[in-house]
């Protein structure tokens, strides 16, 4: 659990951050979002001490970070940017052994992390653990730079718009790895981006920064149905609100028992996809099947678009 | 802070020019260098004349140098002299690291001494900066602009005179600048073989051990190539922002 | 009907031109210069005057062969073979010549290449260069070709081939001094260089930490560079004489206002800016992200100066090293004029003497020098900038 309190950043007279107070849940994804220069970055450079506060305190766990040396506190938290700054004189087996070197884990403890981290990041050690990071594409950089920042098993993982340099596609699978990944480890990732589809997409909970402030911290919802401020509904998107609400919810979490002469949907499929497949076919109902194949129960366009309004 | 820089600008103009147009007037300040009653300002030439002359050799050489090498450059980087280009690049290179002093002292046996062999090296030697600083500048236009050029249908004539050679004027300048400085040094050696310029000054002084000479010439050929220096660099930025190039 | 005519190959239009220069120094030039002793003015001699018949004729026909493939083939290291032949059968005519017109045990007669051999020298010399530039070695081909042609032209003046040219002649006399000198020459060359790194390679780093710093820092340092290093040295002098004077510690120490002092300091003084803006440019190329990644992994400062930037940046240094270690076995030569001692002496001796072997036995090896110096740092930088793109 990372508790922020009060944190204040200025540079001169301007505060870049002014007294955001939040508490980050353990083993779940936060993401922080807003427009360019709200602050985020800053925000979360406070959290591993590459900016030292203003005002304010970080604790992680209870314990307050400036109780230990600022490049201690950092081996111990995973970060990843934009760009990834992979060392591009070092292989890429190198960069992921950069942390657990600096902690002065024994070369063959290393070797088997490096190992299991390539193939759990479908990086064929064999191919990939001694090319030189120019070697790779986009999307294995950005791979390799998550990978190092997992080396040390860290307990936290702050991201900084990890995802801003990639294609459309290969930026899908890497969120959908990044989702797999922290439920295979229950990391605490806090992510920045200034993309609100990510923040929707990935957050268990998402903040809303703006000139430094925090308008509104809660879950992805909430902040469509109930939003706190003018500029977290402007934010949020006001013209496609209820679609980004059905995209909140799966099929299966809304399916009603019974049975459909419908077309077949998946249960983890979001009630966005629904709606869209049902206007397709023409249907009026929607079999919602699990993913061994049995049925789940059945979705109607009135109940679907129930689900689409706040309240 | 140009203001500051343009006042020290001033100011070592100022002194260069009263010390060669009045140079008894430091006699105070360089006599306590003497020993034995030597006089403390040079009395075997008059300085003014010294430094007129060595700039004159500097410039001459550097003139014949600037024709030639931009030539040159020119030359190699058109499509007809193209197979040229990677041996003028490796001779360039080879060029850069005989030492100015070697090339004046292997030409002196050749066309005995004088001013000759001191025009004759700092000419070769200016020739290195302005050609390949000439062919870098003419090879690293923008792709698109020669395109853009040929496209609208300029000749390759036209292209080189209107577009090549204007982009690449900021490079050439400072190739320019470069063999200019290295050679009111190199022009200074040319003292030992005769040639007449301010190193006679600094000589006269190794020669009878007068430090007063040594630091006359010293600083008069220091000041020199710093003005030098500094006048071609302005004069650079000057071209470059009224032709909008940066 | 297909007539198929051989087409006549395209002249290669560097092979003409050396072809035509090699021919006409050969036919017009003299090839060595014969002098009864030191002082007097030499008369020239041709190929054919000082050689055997069958020895002229060997000499001629592997310049034609040179000159054959320096205009009709094409292959490189063809091209380079033959350049080499020219060569070291030019050298050996030469040698062979200073040991026909040497009567023997006089140590009185000079007998020095003409004209002829230097022109034909450097269009073999310009052969071979655009044929090793065709093959575009890598960078261990290339100290390897430095490596082998020191040492054969290492092996042939030890063996004494040249021994009675002039220029071997004057190092006979001063074999002693030579390798003091050269000694010296580099010592001063390589003292200050290093001198200069340890400098420098703060400043680069604190210019490059503290932005404020570095127009003004390297804008002095530039200003320096600017000063002829005559005039350097000869500034120099003066405060380094008065300073062995006021303080006996320093004269104890060797520093005089004369000597190598004054000189050591100058060529310091002009090390410092190539290091110290090189050092600057090489950490600016650094990826920022990836000093930013560093840090956010936990490195120390230190850590993150040693094993990031420095490392990535060390080409660009090394680059600067270069430079400046070419410029000061250059620049070290002027030092003699100020008694620093060094190579240069000889030059400026041979030019108070009108000896032009003087000057030689002085300029080749610093040439020399310079070159190699300059061929293996190159090397250096380029395998360290594959190994780090
Ligand atoms: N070191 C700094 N000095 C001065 N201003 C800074 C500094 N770092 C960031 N800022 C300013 O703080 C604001 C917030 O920056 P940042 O946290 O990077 O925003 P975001 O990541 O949301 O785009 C910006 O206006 C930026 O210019
Ligand atoms: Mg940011």
């Amino acid at each position: 659990m990372i508790s922020l309190e009060n944190l204040t950043k200025q540079y001169g007279a301007t505060a870049v951050v002014d007294g955001v107070s939040m508490v980050i849940e353990r083993n779940s994804i936060t993401v922080i979002v807003g427009t360019s220069g709200s602050g985020k970055s800053t925000l979360l450079r406070m959290i591993n001490r590459l900016v030292e506060p203003t005002r304010g305190r970080v604790l992680i766990d209870g314990a307050d970070t400036t109780g230990e040396p600022a490049h201690l506190l950092r081996r111990r938290i995973g970060y990843v940017i934009q760009g990834y700054g992979l060392f591009p004189h070092r292989t890429v087996a190198e960069n992921i052994a950069t942390v657990p070197r600096l902690l002065g884990w024994d070369e063959a403890r290393i070797r088997i992390r490096v190992a299991g981290l390539l193939s759990v990041f479908q990086l064929d050690p064999g191919a990939y653990a001694h090319a030189f990071p120019h070697q790779l594409s986009g999307g294995q950089q950005q791979r390799v730079g998550v990978a190092r920042a997992l080396a040390a098993e860290p307990a936290v993982l702050l991201m900084d718009e990890p995802f801003g340099a990639l294609d459309p596609i290969i930026r899908a699978k890497a969120q959908d790895d990044l989702l797999d990944i922290q439920r295979r480890f229950g990391t605490t990732i806090l992510l920045v981006t200034h993309d609100m589809d990510e923040a929707f997409r990935l957050g268990d909970r998402v903040a809303v920064m703006s000139h430094g402030r925090l308008l509104q911290y809660d879950r992805p919802a909430v902040l469509l149905t109930r939003p706190a401020d003018p500029f977290v509904s402007r934010m949020t998107g006001i013209s496609d609100r209820a679609m980004r609400l059905l995209s909140l919810t799966t099929a299966g979490e809304a399916a009603l028992p019974g049975a459909s002469d419908g077309p077949a949907v998946a249960a983890s499929a979001s009630l966005r996809e629904v709606l869209s497949e049902l206007m397709w076919c023409g249907a009026e109902s929607a079999a919602v099947m699990d993913a061994d194949g049995t049925r789940r129960g059945r979705l109607t366009i009135a109940a679907i678009l129930a689900r689409g309004r706040p309240g | 802070m140009p203001g500051m820089a343009a006042i020290l600008r001033l100011a070592a103009l100022a002194l260069l020019l009263a010390f060669l147009l009045t140079p008894q007037s430091f006699a105070p300040l360089f006599a306590p260098l003497t020993q034995y009653g030597a006089p403390p300002i040079y009395d075997q030439g008059n300085l003014l004349t010294l430094a007129l002359a060595h700039l004159g050799t500097v410039c001459c050489a550097a003139a014949a140098s600037t024709l030639v090498a931009v030539g040159l450059g020119i030359l190699v980087t058109r499509p007809s002299g193209a197979q040229f280009l990677p041996l003028s690049r490796t001779l360039v290179n080879i060029g850069q690291t005989f030492p100015p002093v070697a090339v004046l002292a292997v030409t002196v046996p050749l066309v005995g001494f004088g001013e000759k062999p001191t025009l004759i090296a700092l000419f070769a030697y200016g020739l290195l900066p302005i050609f390949e600083n000439t062919i870098v500048g003419l090879q690293t236009c923008p792709a698109a602009v020669l395109e853009a050029a040929s496209g609208m249908g300029m000749s390759a004539r036209q292209r080189l005179l209107s577009v090549e050679l204007p982009l690449a004027l900021p490079l050439i300048l400072e190739g320019i600048r470069l063999s200019l400085v290295i050679n009111v040094g190199t022009a200074t050696i040319g003292s030992t073989v005769a040639a007449k310029g301010l190193g006679e000054v600094i000589i006269a002084g190794l020669l009878s051990n007068n430090n007063a000479f040594i630091l006359q010439g010293g600083l008069v050929t220091g000041l020199m190539a710093i003005l030098l220096y500094d006048a071609l660099a302005g004069l650079e930025r000057r071209i470059c922002r009224t032709a909008h190039l940066d | 009907m297909a007539l198929t005519v051989p087409r006549l190959r395209r002249l290669d239009p560097l092979g003409a031109l050396l072809a035509v220069a090699g021919a006409t120094a050969v036919m017009f030039l003299p090839f060595v210069i014969f002098k009864s002793n030191r002082v007097v003015p030499g008369d020239p001699r041709g190929l054919l005057e000082v050689l055997p018949a069958w020895a002229a004729f060997a000499c001629q026909a592997s310049l034609l062969l040179a000159a054959t493939a320096a205009l009709g083939v094409s292959n490189a290291r063809v091209r380079l073979g033959a350049a080499l032949l020219g060569v070291t059968v030019v050298a050996l005519a030469v040698a062979a010549a200073g040991d026909a017109l040497t009567p023997a045990g006089n140590k009185v007669v000079r007998v020095a290449p003409g004209a002829g051999v230097w022109v034909l020298l450097v269009c073999l010399g310009l052969l071979a260069t655009d044929a090793i530039t065709r093959m575009r070695p890598g960078p261990g081909r290339r100290v390897l070709f430095l490596a082998v042609f020191t040492a054969a032209a290492g092996l042939a003046l030890a063996h004494g081939t040249f021994d009675h040219l002039s220029v071997m002649r004057e190092y006979a006399v001063n074999a002693d001094r030579f390798a003091r000198e050269a000694r010296q020459h580099l010592w001063l060359a390589l003292g200050s260089l290093a001198a200069a790194v340890v400098v420098a390679l703060p400043i680069g780093i604190l210019c490059h930490r503290v932005p404020r710093l570095r127009a003004g820092v390297l804008g002095t340092l530039n200003v320096i560079q600017t000063i002829p290093s005559i005039a350097l040295f000869g500034i120099l002098m003066a405060p380094l004489g008065a300073l062995a004077g006021a303080v006996p510690l320093a004269a104890a120490l060797g520093i005089r206002g004369i000597g190598a002092a004054p000189a050591a300091v100058a060529l310091f003084l002009y090390s410092l800016l190539p290091i110290a803006a090189n050092t600057v440019a090489g950490l600016k190329r650094v990826p920022r992200a990836a000093v930013e990644a560093a840090r956010g992994m936990g490195m120390t400062n230190w850590q993150v100066l040693t094993g990031v930037e420095l490392l990535l940046a060390l080409p660009v240094i090394l680059t600067g090293i270069r430079i400046v270690l070419v410029q000061n076995i250059g620049m070290v030569t002027v030092a003699a004029l100020i008694g620093g001692g060094g190579l240069g002496t000889f030059v400026f001796q041979g030019i108070g003497q009108t000896a032009i072997d003087l000057v030689l036995l002085g300029a080749i090896p610093i040439v020399a020098l310079a070159f190699s110096a300059a061929v293996v740092l190159d090397a250096l930088v380029e395998v360290m900038d594959r190994a780090r793109q």
